[in-house]
């Protein structure tokens, strides 16, 4: 038996949480939503059973919580997700653990950190078009092979997650850990290994204007992405707290703007011009080439869209929710770019680029990530740590995690 | 016979003295020995004005009178000065209208059928239709607007012309309207030593590209005050430019000076000395405080920018600039210079509600800079009335707010420029080149009613000579964030203020009051 945070199917808590949450004055109590109303318990069950061959062990020594997850346990994750869900599951998926097993090139104890995404090869699938491609955050057989329906770990009923002292993983999903990279840096490779993906997501042209929305986890990886990765760029971050400007401008952001002062700022810097519509917010008629929504909200998004040039791009890197007025999209000929967790191989052109993991293990160990997770919480403390996570912009964090092997 | 202005030194008798901050006045009392500075008492106004009007147009100076330089087929381009002048504006008939009809009765008379009537609003906003109308008259409106009737556009190259350069390089290009005609008939109402005379034409007129030439940090730090022509180097600057206009083209200039009468009747009492005040003024005084105070913001808003001086003209003069100009500076002089013995480490300024550039709107932090550490700071001949690393104690709430429309640029300027510096130099060197050719504050300047994009580095240059001068400002009613975004300090009284200022000129300063508006110069000796 293992201590595990286990989520469960409930319709009319999912349902009140939405409702309460959907509200300007509810957003604000998402924290208290999330840690009273989501239908999460803390509880001991059954380690989950390996499902196969190439299958370890894993004790998780760090798991983060995601915008992702905050958005689920909030209600404001989108029922299209449900499909690519079984439950229950225990929520986690940016891991750093110790294997317990010993698998192909990964010996048992060895300190690993995990691609989540369940594709063909965990499953047991014949590999579809995308994970034969190497684009495996694509898969077309995540509700299919020898596991319950489940996108990544983390909303797999059979796999465990990394809110509990042990999950499975299967040995395509494990990348080692240098000895050298402590763990409150290991635990951001995920996250980090994400944001390579989205940047990677689009053609970034030398001397290009890009925006990125919103200045949590992703937007900062974003941002540190962007700079390692791609030619000089005028990269402007919209924050909204003091410690994400600063944090940003530590990163190499050519500037960074409160959210009310976005859209005049980048007016001036990409000499646009700005108009008010009668209802809504202002927006520009020129702008920024390429836009990275950070945020997972639908202000963000809708930011995004009023700040692009005509033809410009926007690479939605969080987790969307609620609704946006895509005119924009349509009169301006924007280009709007997904970007879901990672890939092994570049999903533009030909030309052959590190896997995004690999590229984030190493970004990962150079990057100035000190002090960007806090001292991580039990498991037992859960609603703390959920309340902290949702505030975390607010009460000057980054990143959260739980140590579950701390009582 | 009015009584000069005088210089009051404070004792136990005085009463508490009353202070404009902004859409609002308080009465404060001031440490004894402090020396307040009143301005004459308002000079009468003329009886009959349009006679006055007449004489001056039959008699200028250095020039023929205008009917003999009027002759049917010529193009006449009058233009007039826009609504930063006068402050507040005076109560209609508008002493622009009259000049102006009388100048067309004659232009009339003598068979001109092309003339053209031009608001020298520089860089400042387009007046709207219903401002030209206020300034002009109803039946000039009717018979001008909007085809001949029209604002000076800096940003419409196609109707600009380089006229020449001055011997120092300066650029002179200006309204091509005017610069074509066979005669540009200039009507200025001189509120302040700083206006009219060559800076008319020069300046309202102008382009950016002309008017970088004296509207720069360098000159304004040597414009000393920029109410003494004499003195000022933006002055010197405009009577070069204007030796090159008067190579190409024959300006007559009407100029108007007024009494101080600014304030209305309902208000009077801010038009006295307090100790003079009466049952009555002290009555007004509390009633209108007290409704001032339970108005809601923008109620009080409308209320003061709805207030009309009744403004009496002392004067109405004509001929060629640089000679009418002198006599217009005598009856300002006459009106507002008040002899001042030896400057003060402190100097105190009460800042109104009102500037040149937010007639009919709002008084943005930049605003009251320029206000405080331009326009008032500079209100003296030969020295400023507070020495050199003296403190300056303004009172303004200075609200952070803007006006979306006429300020767009303000508002980049003070959310993105001060952030980074606030050094007049920095600002110049680094931004100003950016604002003033920004495609959007073009559109705004040309389309909207909004001020040019450069406008508030304009502002900014206008106090970086008390910037220099001064070692500590402090605005008493301050909104902390807007006075230390702008580099300066705010406190809770003025008592608060001395004690910070004790760091800078001790505890027991030296200490002079401006007691204005209405509008007082001191000519500090």
């Amino acid at each position: 038996m293992i201590l595990a945070l286990e989520y469960q199917r409930s319709p009319a808590r999912y349902m009140v949480a939405r409702g309460v949450t959907s509200t300007t004055l509810g957003s604000r109590l998402a924290g208290m939503v999330a840690g009273n109303v989501a239908p999460l318990r803390l509880m001991t069950r059954p380690a989950p059973d390996l499902p196969g061959p190439g299958w370890t062990r894993l004790a998780p020594r760090l798991s983060g919580v995601c915008g992702s997850d905050l958005g689920l346990l909030a209600g404001q994750s989108s029922p299209y997700l449900s499909p690519m869900t079984s439950m229950p599951f225990v929520p986690g998926h940016e891991i750093v653990g110790e294997t317990l097993d010993d698998v192909p090139g990964v010996p048992r104890g060895s300190r690993v950190v995990l691609d989540p995404v369940l594709s063909c090869s965990p499953r047991g699938t014949k590999q579809c078009r995308w994970c034969a491609s190497g684009q495996q955050s694509r898969c077309d057989h995540v509700t299919t092979g020898g596991l319950s329906a489940g996108l990544q770990t983390g909303f797999c009923a059979d796999t465990g997650g990394g809110w509990s002292r042990q999950l499975v993983a299967h040995e395509s999903q494990l990348h080692l850990v240098p000895d050298d990279l402590p763990d409150e840096r290991a635990v951001l490779v995920e996250p980090l290994a994400c944001a390579v993906h989205s940047v990677r997501r689009v053609e970034i042209p030398s001397g290009a204007s890009v925006a990125v929305i919103g200045a949590g986890t992703v937007g900062l990886l974003t941002l540190l992405a962007l700079r390692e990765l791609t030619p000089a760029v005028r990269i402007h971050v919209v924050a909204k707290h003091r410690h994400q400007r600063e944090r940003a401008l530590a990163l190499g952001a050519t500037a960074v703007h409160a959210p009310g002062r976005a859209t005049r700022a980048l007016r001036r810097s990409t000499t646009a011009r700005m108009h008010v519509p009668e209802l809504g917010s202002e927006f520009l008629l020129g702008g920024v080439d390429i836009a990275f929504e950070c945020t997972g909200g639908s202000s963000g998004l809708d930011s995004a869209l009023r700040l692009v040039r005509a033809g410009g791009t926007i690479v939605m890197s969080g987790m969307p929710s609620g609704h946006v007025d895509l005119t924009p999209l349509w009169y301006r000929e924007l280009e709007l770019v997904g970007a879901y967790a990672t890939s092994s191989n570049s999903s533009r052109g030909p030309d052959s680029v590190r896997p995004d993991f690999a590229e984030a293990i190493e970004l990962a160990g150079t990057a100035p990530l000190d002090g960007w997770v806090e001292p991580a919480y039990p498991l037992a403390r859960w609603r703390e740590a959920l309340g902290h996570a949702t505030e975390a912009g607010r009460l000057g964090s980054i990143k959260i995690a739980f140590d579950p092997r701390r009582d | 016979m009015s009584r000069p202005g005088f210089v009051l030194e404070v004792d136990e008798r005085t009463p508490p003295l009353l202070m404009h901050q902004g859409e609002g006045f308080r009465l404060e009392r001031l440490p004894l020995g402090s020396k307040v500075i009143y301005p004459p008492d308002s000079l009468p106004g003329l009886r009959n004005v349009d006679t006055a009007i007449a004489r001056a147009l039959l008699n200028p100076i250095g020039i023929e009178p205008l009917p003999e330089l009027l002759r049917p087929g010529m193009r006449l381009t009058v233009v007039f000065d826009d609504i930063s002048l006068p402050l507040p504006p005076m109560q209609t008939p508008d002493v622009r209208q009259r000049v102006i009809e009388h100048v067309l009765e004659m232009a009339a008379a003598k068979g001109v059928d092309d003339v053209e009537l031009i608001a020298g609003n520089s860089l400042h906003r387009r007046m709207t239709p219903a401002e030209l109308k206020r300034v002009v008259g109803d039946r000039v409106f009717r018979s001008f607007f909007p085809d001949h009737l029209r604002n000076h556009d800096a940003e419409d190259h196609s109707n600009l012309v380089e006229v020449g350069t001055t011997a120092q390089g300066e650029v002179v290009e200006l309204n091509r309207r005017a610069m074509e005609s066979d005669l540009v008939v200039y009507v200025n109402i001189t509120l302040t030593a700083m206006s009219g005379g060559p800076k008319s034409v020069s300046v309202g007129l102008a382009s950016y590209r002309s008017l970088r030439h004296h509207h720069n940090v360098h000159t304004l730090r040597h414009s000393r005050s920029f109410n003494d022509p004499a003195n000022s180097a933006m002055h010197h600057s405009y009577e070069r430019m204007k030796d090159v206009i008067g190579d190409h083209v024959t300006v007559f200039q009407i100029e108007a000076t007024l009494n101080n009468d600014t304030f209305p009747s309902s208000m009077g009492f801010l038009n006295k000395r307090e100790w003079e005040w009466n049952l009555a003024d002290q009555g007004r005084y509390l009633g209108v405080k007290r409704v001032n105070e339970l108005l809601p913001a923008k109620s009080r808003r409308r209320l003061w920018q709805s207030t009309a001086a009744p403004y009496g003209v002392t004067a109405v003069n004509a001929g060629v600039p640089s000679e009418v100009h002198p006599q217009t500076i005598a009856n300002v002089h006459r009106q507002q210079l008040t002899e001042v013995r030896g400057q003060s480490d402190v100097a105190i300024f009460g800042l109104p509600y009102i500037c040149p550039y937010n007639v009919n709107s709002i008084m943005n932090p930049i605003l009251v800079m320029s206000l405080g550490l331009g326009y008032f700071f500079n209100l003296y001949k030969n020295r400023p009335i507070v020495r050199e690393g003296g403190t300056a104690i303004f009172y303004h709430p200075v609200p952070g707010e803007f006006h979306p429309v006429h300020h767009p640029s303000y508002i980049d300027f003070f959310d993105e420029v001060l952030t980074e510096s606030i050094d007049p130099v920095v600002l110049e060197t680094k931004f100003e080149e950016q604002f003033a050719t920004d495609p959007w504050y073009i559109q705004l300047y040309r389309k909207s009613y909004a001020y040019h994009g450069v406008h508030p580095f304009y502002m900014w240059y206008w106090g970086a000579h008390a910037l220099e001068h001064l070692g500590e400002v402090i605005f008493v009613g301050g909104n902390r964030r807007t006075t230390a975004r702008m580099g300066f300090k705010a406190a809770s009284t003025l008592a608060d203020a001395l004690e910070i200022a004790s760091h800078t000129v001790g505890s027991s300063p030296s200490i002079s009051y401006l007691h204005a508006p209405p509008l007082v110069m001191a000519d500090v000796r």
